[in-house]
């Protein structure tokens, strides 16, 4: 024991300390998660959360809802996918569900065989295992609802100046102005084309059939051309602008990336210390490093936008000034890094400096710069799409605006699909690239 | 006669050797600048592209671009007498972005380092579910931000959960990829000593990998704390709590609040750049320690 002690190994004082430490770190954490428990309000959260927004959400993200609208002072009907103009069955046609039986009846069957009836200023909804619900709509009395029961169930919310019903089945809901029968279905409607396209409603080998066949469907042009004009202008939809989008986010990002290399190059040149002989250039260039680093790319986004207005421009300065940074920080490092005897060998042959620097310095730096700049680009295509969001350009911008509309959760989940796949692709193109360009170079490692 | 000739056929075969490699040279080089032309014509491309979809010209902003923050400098110039109390009271937001970050952090760790561990091969408790739960971690690593809180705050409502639990999935994501390599360098000769002696699963990664892997996750961890510092500032921008919330309250009021956004500007900065230096610091410590 006393031979421990002399060389300088208190055993038990180790085992003591190590004891000690496999207490308090994770006590220390649970302090603080207790804290940040209450400082989150955590327990408040249950009240605040909106499990009904949560169902909408998940419901609309794999659905659609398809509205039968009977306007009540014209006595219009008309078939909508969403109730959105873009997606209106055109005057006279109707999904099967729907039957027009005369001027004033319309027959809506819902899910499950159940059905509505529409018949001039009534409707009549026979829900399975409670009644006959009736109402009428009048301009001068409202609503007016007949229940089966005296009480009203609390699927149902009426007043005078609106009923709504909801079952598993469908929505059906009556004000003065029009009653709206609502129907669920699973997908994502007109997707490909919209009602008012021609090959809207056709099987993919019915397209296919028609991509083939001589006879032109729409005149002066091939059926693939105008199947694919038809699907790319998608009003709907909108996959022009959409895939517009994804192409601006890693715009974006290529241009900042690179131009950040690029700028980043010559100034880590200034700022490593065996390359660049005077300490007050050195100290000014790592503190304008972390000074482009420390503003962060929010603050640099808010500032350039207001210079540059929004769109990706914005974007992409915001990330060169950002990158320029993080560049000069990690290629300086590179270059501190660097094998003296290569440039010194370089030089024995009688090299001038610029070509010290090219074939000396420039090949043992290039795997370094490259697997970083590669490695910043796919990471940058996620910033692209925050950046965007804040700035106004690419698929950030799209996402943020579909999701303050809280009602086209199908296009929202459209847009996380786009992204992660963009992401993903980004990750093993730029996985694949830095494997092509540097496996050759650093065979050793 | 005989070493003449093969003096001769030494001398061609050096030849032939010499225009193989001027040519292999001559052919890299042309790759070389082939690329080189590529890359610039997609650069000014690419710029030109983007200047013409942004709202504002380039050329027409460069000017601008010093007038927004002499425009915050010169109003905080002005109220400058204002600017320790307005720190004062931003304080707190500043707090909840930090906290943010540390608790999502610490989320994101631990289930990096769970998920990790069964991701590596020769570790994993379940062979067969490595290449799933390297999927997963892909996947978590994909998702930006931004995407998951958005749709958090719809369900949530504001507030800093949305954006903590948002980072923390994110650095399962980023911070499990890293880890897994780490434990892929980790010995296994205390992991195989552990198992003979009858430990099971969690005890064997506990006491035999962890040890080992701990300096390393720490550091990589502190490195994502100082990222995830930035993008809980810029979460709360779009609109979940913390300072990033009152830097865009305050800058949509616009003018006669700059001195309110040049306190926030400070501070943020400020906190960048502390902990950017000590991470940093206790990450050259931590490296160099072992």
């Amino acid at each position: 024991m006393t031979m421990a002690r002399d060389a300088g190994f208190d055993a038990s004082g180790f085992f003591r300390r190590k004891k000690l430490m496999a207490f308090t770190v994770p006590a220390v954490i649970l302090v603080y998660f207790v804290y940040i428990f209450f400082a989150f309000d955590i327990p408040g959260l249950a009240d605040r959360a909106r499990m009904d927004n949560a169902r909408i959400l998940v419901a609309d993200s794999y659905s659609y809802k398809t509205h039968v609208t009977r306007d009540n002072r014209s006595g219009t009907v008309t078939v909508a996918v969403e109730g959105e103009n873009k997606g209106t069955w055109p005057q006279g046609t109707s999904p099967d569900w729907v039957t027009f039986e005369s001027e004033n009846r319309t027959r809506v069957q819902l899910k499950h065989g159940q059905e509505v009836l529409i018949d001039a200023n009534t409707m009549r909804y026979d829900v399975p295992g409670y009644g006959l619900i009736s109402a009428q709509v009048s301009h001068r009395e409202g609503v007016v609802l007949e229940l089966p029961t005296d009480t009203v169930p609390d699927w149902i919310s009426a007043s005078t100046a609106r009923v709504d019903i909801t079952t598993d089945a469908g929505r059906v809901t009556l004000t003065r102005a029009r009653t709206e029968v609502m129907r669920y279905q699973f997908g994502w409607e007109l997707f490909w084309f919209t009602l008012d396209s021609p090959f809207s409603g056709k099987s993919f080998g019915e397209l296919v059939g028609l991509a083939v066949s001589g006879d032109r469907v729409v005149e002066g042009k091939s059926n693939l051309a105008a199947i694919i004009h038809d699907i790319w202008n998608n009003r709907m939809w909108q996959h022009k602008d959409v895939l517009g989008a994804i192409f601006e986010t890693i715009l974006m990002a290529f241009l900042g990336t690179m131009g950040a290399g690029i700028v980043a190059l010559p100034l880590a040149f200034a700022a490593a210390r065996n390359f660049s002989p005077f300490m007050a250039v050195r100290a000014v260039v790592r503190r304008l490093f972390d000074f482009v680093r420390g503003v962060d790319a929010l603050i640099w986004t808010i500032i350039l936008a207001r210079a540059f207005g929004p769109g990706p421009l914005t974007g992409a300065l915001a990330i060169l000034i950002t990158d320029t940074g993080t560049f000069g920080k990690l290629f300086s490092e590179a270059l501190e890094n660097v094998d003296k005897r290569e440039i010194e060998g370089v030089q024995s042959t009688g090299a001038k400096p610029l070509q010290r620097y090219r074939f000396g310095v420039i090949p043992q730096i290039t795997p370094v710069l490259l697997s970083q700049l590669l490695y910043y680009l796919e990471s940058n295509t996620r910033s692209a799409t925050v950046i965007g969001a804040i700035t106004g350009g690419g698929i950030g911008l799209l996402l943020t605006q579909a999701m303050i509309t809280q009602k086209d959760w199908e296009e929202v989940s459209y847009y996380i699909i786009l992204i992660l796949i963009m992401v993903m692709a980004m990750d093993s193109v730029s996985g694949w690239l830095r494997r092509r360009l540097i496996a050759s170079d650093d065979s050793g490692r | 006669m005989s070493d003449l000739t093969a003096g001769q056929a030494g001398a061609a075969r050096v030849h032939d050797v010499q225009t193989a490699y001027m040519e292999m040279t001559r052919r890299k080089r042309l790759y070389g600048l082939v690329m080189l032309i590529v890359f610039i014509a997609l650069m000014v491309s690419g710029f030109r592209i983007a200047d013409d979809r942004n709202a504002g010209g380039f050329w027409d902003g460069i000017g601008n671009i010093f007038q927004f923050p002499s425009e915050v400098l010169s109003e905080a110039g002005q109220k400058i007498a204002n600017l320790p109390g307005l720190m004062w009271k931003f304080l707190p937001s500043l707090i909840e972005t930090i906290n943010i970050a540390a608790a999502s952090t610490l989320l994101g760790a631990m289930g990096a380092v769970a998920i990790s561990l069964l991701a590596t091969r020769g570790l994993a408790k379940w062979p067969r579910l490595v290449g799933p739960f390297r999927r997963l971690m892909d996947m978590l690593r994909a998702f930006p931000e931004i995407v998951i809180a958005l749709v958090l705050i719809f369900v949530l409502g504001g507030g800093p959960v949305p954006a903590m639990i948002a980072i923390a999935l994110h650095t399962v994501g980023a911070l499990g990829k890293l880890f897994s390599e780490v434990n892929e360098n980790a010995s296994v000769k205390p992991v195989e000593g552990l198992q003979s002696v009858g430990a099971t699963w969690g005890q064997r990664m506990w006491l035999g990998v962890i040890p080992q892997v701990a300096p390393n996750y720490l550091s990589y961890a502190l490195l994502r704390f100082e990222i995830n510092i930035r993008a809980s500032a810029i979460l709360g921008f779009v609109g979940s709590g913390g300072i990033g919330y009152d830097l865009k309250n305050a800058f949509s009021w616009g003018q006669g609040r700059y001195d309110e956004v040049a306190a926030i500007f400070l501070l943020l900065f400020g906190t960048i750049v502390l902990f950017d230096q000590v991470s940093s610091r206790y990450r050259n410590k931590l490296i160099s320690g072992e």
